[in-house]
């Protein structure tokens, strides 16, 4: 049998307690475990982005980590953005009002890398051009969009905040 | 003048963008019922051979596995369009696909573990995988429950169609061009795999079933059909849906295999494709060999087409074969051509078989067209877009299949991407030597194609309608029961819209239900671009009726004679009388005689079914479209990057401007992949790269901008003047890339996809070949 590991992490701003199997995927752990279905699985081979999370600021695909790795660390999914009072974080605000949705697989994914790369841009206080802003959503797949609506609602993060 | 209206025409965000974008929308994949098993199927190893034997006990025995079935355990029908596919395979494997047993279990560990226990004994055979060999004499019967009926055990579907006489043109013709085109096979990777959720009730006999189909009713019926039920016994229930592009048409063998595990075990069972098995078991573009020979007179003018197209069916047959339904319609009336004549079939092999694919067989139908004609504009020495105009059909024009094109923005729309991406001032092969004689690593080329599809739905079912029912409840609230679905394309929003615009509800008052067949009336379902077409001149049908309603009873109220009410922000006005929606509802419910604010409509489009020899007026309208693409050839690697997009489409009229751009978009970035890095390759039926590492989607990277410029025609057919959009934006956008690599290095491609290996060897050839001229 396995050995069960203890992990001790946060979690959408909640602190938990939790014993895993050490092969436990991370994006199993989230949807299967702790029942966050938002983070969603389309490849699980770290090819297509839509299981992005953030773990300390960075965005990972959540299907290439395994769970026992964020012991000590602080993890926020979809679910962690916006509050009660704010349900919708800026990032969320731009993907709606630019279109950025079709189907819609893809952008909890898409929106976790914004936020991630916004908050970084934020800190070093720069706006990113338009080819980084690309490139910083290289790791998505998205089928229905062609990515322009999703490049423009990002653009439209990094210059308003 | 057309009239200003209130919200269609302006941009309006997704209903759904809310729940999507915070991560709470529930697709099939998050599903969760109490006691959920969890199903899988073994696939076959290989791709043809005899089956000797399935031991299934060592899997039986499994701790967890709580049903295991093979052919031997069910009674079924075969599946298809055809009829010709069991679901499960008992005696030979045919495809890379086959199904030959399904286990549910506890867990997906156990459930993967119970196939791996599974032993089946082959006999290995030599397969079939080229269309060509099948029809070969001495070729053996591919799928055995296949006919005789088109002169060839082989041949599963045949078309044929003509118009004019076609030797009387040949005459005529000046120039005459043969050519064989072939495209790949391709696949709509849906972000969201496959997934089903099965639920059988042995209390009732009722099966419910979460499935991620674009075409509910009719997979009602294909599901009972299959497993020998009453069709209304099944329930569907559409989750939100990840991506459909034409995929959800055909119901697959996964699909009843999962709701007999559901039967078998009497608990609700899910069965969920790995993205791997998204590549081998879902549906795929059809691969098509077209050989194709036009004419053209000394002015221009096409004489004539004759095309002859193989396509390669797979071992089974699904919609996919009737996509020469869509092609003729290109051949024949994409521009005016005095003589067509078609024939399209559709081969057995032991290759996967295909289906439907946003576009349904026109992006290879356009691509074949539209290079030829580059080739015709070139031996007759005018101008590739000079040759486009000259042939391009207008408004008024009956074509020779019947075609009625009552509006037609086919030429507004190639003058507008001509003119946008300077079209005349930058083609290559047209413009004075120096710049054709550039040197150097980077070449640049611009392309032109153009396209027709259907815009007004399509006549193929017995009913191409849509029902709607509507509620105003005594709160002012507005709850639209559509049959349409929405599988991200927006539809839902745009019958919000339409709503907002003739009753003047505000959006945040109006719920629109459209996921559950015991609740919603017949629909087609979504394909042929209908949806925003059908089902908004559904919701324009009922809402005439509540409002006669509405108004009969305020007018009553208001102590006025029964007229007309002006709608506006949740209130009904005459002259200087206004009276709120929910008062009059109110009314109605408490008022005597009570009576409840509830009308239904039925709304079937004015088109026609095809005669024999498919002719007919089709669609409610027609859609046109033009693309110009201008490319950047790395001559020492081969790649092609898309530097610009222009497309020009005739939509009649705009609904939402952010969702449309969506679809033009998303199109344009399906075609390019289509045009330059999708494939699936395959060896002896296995194919080799199912995965995201091997099939190359574009990324964000790769995305060039993309000008849209709609064309507005105001078709009285559609609501509010609208045409069919969604499946128009990718079809000419292959063949649009293809001339333009052609202008950028002087070499004209045959085959898609334009990958870089295809242009470095032909840049090799073309440098050997002028050398050797020397």
């Amino acid at each position: 049998m396995y050995n069960m590991v203890e992990i001790n992490f946060i979690i959408n701003g909640s602190k938990m307690t939790k014993r895993i199997k050490p092969s436990t995927l991370l994006v199993d752990f989230i949807r299967d475990d702790l029942k966050l279905k938002g983070t969603k699985v389309g490849c699980m081979e770290g090819e297509c982005g839509a299981c992005t999370i953030i773990i300390d600021g960075t965005a990972i695909n959540s299907c290439m980590y395994l769970a026992i790795n964020i012991n000590g660390k602080n993890v926020t999914t979809i679910e962690g953005l916006g509050t009660v009072e704010k349900p919708l974080d800026l990032v969320q605000e731009k993907m709606i009002a630019h279109g950025a949705i079709q189907c819609g697989f893809c952008t909890s994914g898409v929106v976790m890398t914004t936020k991630a790369f916004s908050e970084k841009c934020k800190n070093e206080d720069k706006i990113p051009t338009r080819d980084e802003v690309k490139k910083s959503l290289e790791g998505h797949l998205c089928r229905c969009t062609g990515y322009i609506k999703i490049i423009d609602a990002a653009e439209a993060v990094y210059k308003k905040q | 003048m057309v009239k200003e209206l209130k919200i269609i025409g302006k941009s309006t965000p997704k209903l759904d963008a809310k729940e999507r974008v915070t991560g709470k929308s529930v697709y099939g994949h998050d599903i969760e019922l109490p006691g959920m098993l969890h199903g899988m199927i073994l696939r076959t190893k290989y791709p043809c051979a005899k089956i000797i034997s399935i031991d299934v006990s060592e899997a039986k025995a499994l701790d967890g596995v709580m049903c295991v079935i093979t052919a031997a355990d069910v009674d079924v029908n075969q599946i298809g369009y055809k009829r010709d596919h069991p679901i499960f395979k008992s005696k030979t494997v045919n495809c890379n696909r086959d199904e030959i047993a399904a286990v549910a279990a506890t867990t997906k560990e156990i459930a993967k573990k119970a196939l791996s226990l599974i032993k089946v004994e082959y006999e290995v055979k030599k397969g079939i995988y080229n269309p060509f060999d099948a029809l070969k004499e001495d070729a053996p019967k591919l799928n055995e429950f296949s006919h005789d009926k088109f002169g060839n055990k082989n041949i599963g579907e045949s078309f044929h169609y003509e118009h004019g006489n076609i030797e009387d043109q040949k005459k005529l013709s000046k120039v005459i061009i043969t050519k064989r085109y072939e495209t790949s096979r391709v696949t709509h990777c849906c972000m969201a795999t496959s997934n089903i959720t099965a639920s059988y009730s042995k209390l009732d006999g009722q099966l419910t079933i979460w499935a991620s189909t674009q075409v509910p009713f009719l997979y009602q019926r294909d599901v009972a059909h299959a497993l020998k039920m009453e069709p209304s016994k099944i329930r569907i229930i559409q989750p939100i849906i990840g991506g459909g592009f034409g995929s959800k048409l055909d119901m697959l063998p996964f699909e009843p295999i999962c709701a007999l595990l559901s039967i078998k075990t009497g608990k609700p069972v899910q069965l969920l494709y790995s993205r791997e098995e998204e590549f081998i078991a879902s549906p795929t573009r059809q691969p098509m060999i077209i050989d194709l020979t036009t004419g053209a007179n000394e002015n221009g003018k096409f004489t004539f087409r004759e095309v002859k197209i193989t396509m390669d069916n797979g071992a089974y047959t699904s919609w996919g074969a009737t996509t020469p339904f869509v092609m003729m319609q290109t051949y024949s009336s994409l521009y005016q051509v005095p003589a067509c004549s078609f024939d399209a079939k559709a081969i057995y092999t032991n290759n996967p078989f295909a289906g439907s694919f946003r576009g349904y067989g026109n992006p290879q139908a356009t691509y074949s067209i539209e290079t030829n004609i580059d080739l015709l504009a070139k031996e007759l020495g005018i101008g590739k877009d000079e040759i486009r105009l000259i042939n391009a059909n207008y408004k008024g024009e009956i074509t020779g299949q019947g075609l009625n094109f009552k509006t037609c923005g086919a030429i507004p729309a190639l003058k507008k991407v001509i003119e946008e991406s300077k079209y005349s001032q930058r083609i290559k092969s047209q413009i004075s030597n120096s710049k054709s004689q550039e040197s150097g690593r980077y070449k640049k080329g611009i392309g032109l194609a153009s396209m027709l599809h259907v815009g007004g739905g399509a006549k193929i079912y017995r009913s191409d309608g849509c029902g709607t029912r509507l509620k105003i409840d005594h709160y002012g609230y507005l709850t639209i029961i559509t049959g349409s679905n929405e599988i991200g394309q927006g539809s839902e929003t745009v019958l919000a819209m339409i709503a907002v615009e003739e009753l003047g509800i505000p959006i945040e008052k109006i719920k629109v239900i459209n996921t559950d067949t015991d609740v919603k009336p017949w629909d087609v379902g979504v394909h042929a671009s209908r949806t925003s077409f059908v089902a908004g001149n559904s919701l324009l049908g009922a809402i005439k009726l509540i409002k006669e309603k509405l108004n009969k009873q305020a007018a009553k109220l208001l102590c006025i004679e029964n007229s007309d009410f002006i709608y506006q922000n949740g209130s009904m006005f005459h002259d200087d009388k206004e009276i709120k929606i929910d008062k009059v509802v109110r009314e109605m419910h408490f008022g005597l005689p009570n009576e409840l604010c509830v009308v239904e409509y039925f709304y079937e489009p004015p088109s026609s079914f095809q005669d024999k020899e498919f002719k007919g007026d089709v669609s409610g309208n027609y859609a046109f479209a033009s693309q110009a693409i201008e490319v950047e050839v790395d001559t020492l690697t081969g790649k092609v990057k898309v530097l610009n997009v222009f497309v020009s489409q005739d939509v009649g009229r705009v609904l939402n401007p952010l969702a449309l751009q969506g679809q033009i978009e998303g199109g344009v970035a399906t075609g390019i992949g289509f045009a330059l890095t999708e494939e699936m390759i395959y060896k002896n039926g296995m194919l080799l790269n199912p995965n995201f590492h091997g099939y190359k989607l574009l990324t964000s990277m790769d995305m060039p901008d993309v000008n849209f410029y709609p064309v507005e025609t105001y078709d009285d057919a559609g609501p509010y003047g609208s045409k069919g959009v969604g499946e128009a934006p990718l079809i000419p956008t292959a063949a649009a890339i293809a001339n333009a690599v052609a202008d950028a290095i002087g070499i004209e491609f045959y085959s898609l996809p334009l990958s870089p290996e295809k242009i470095l060897k032909a840049l090799k050839e073309k440098t050997i070949n002028k050398v050797l001229s020397i």
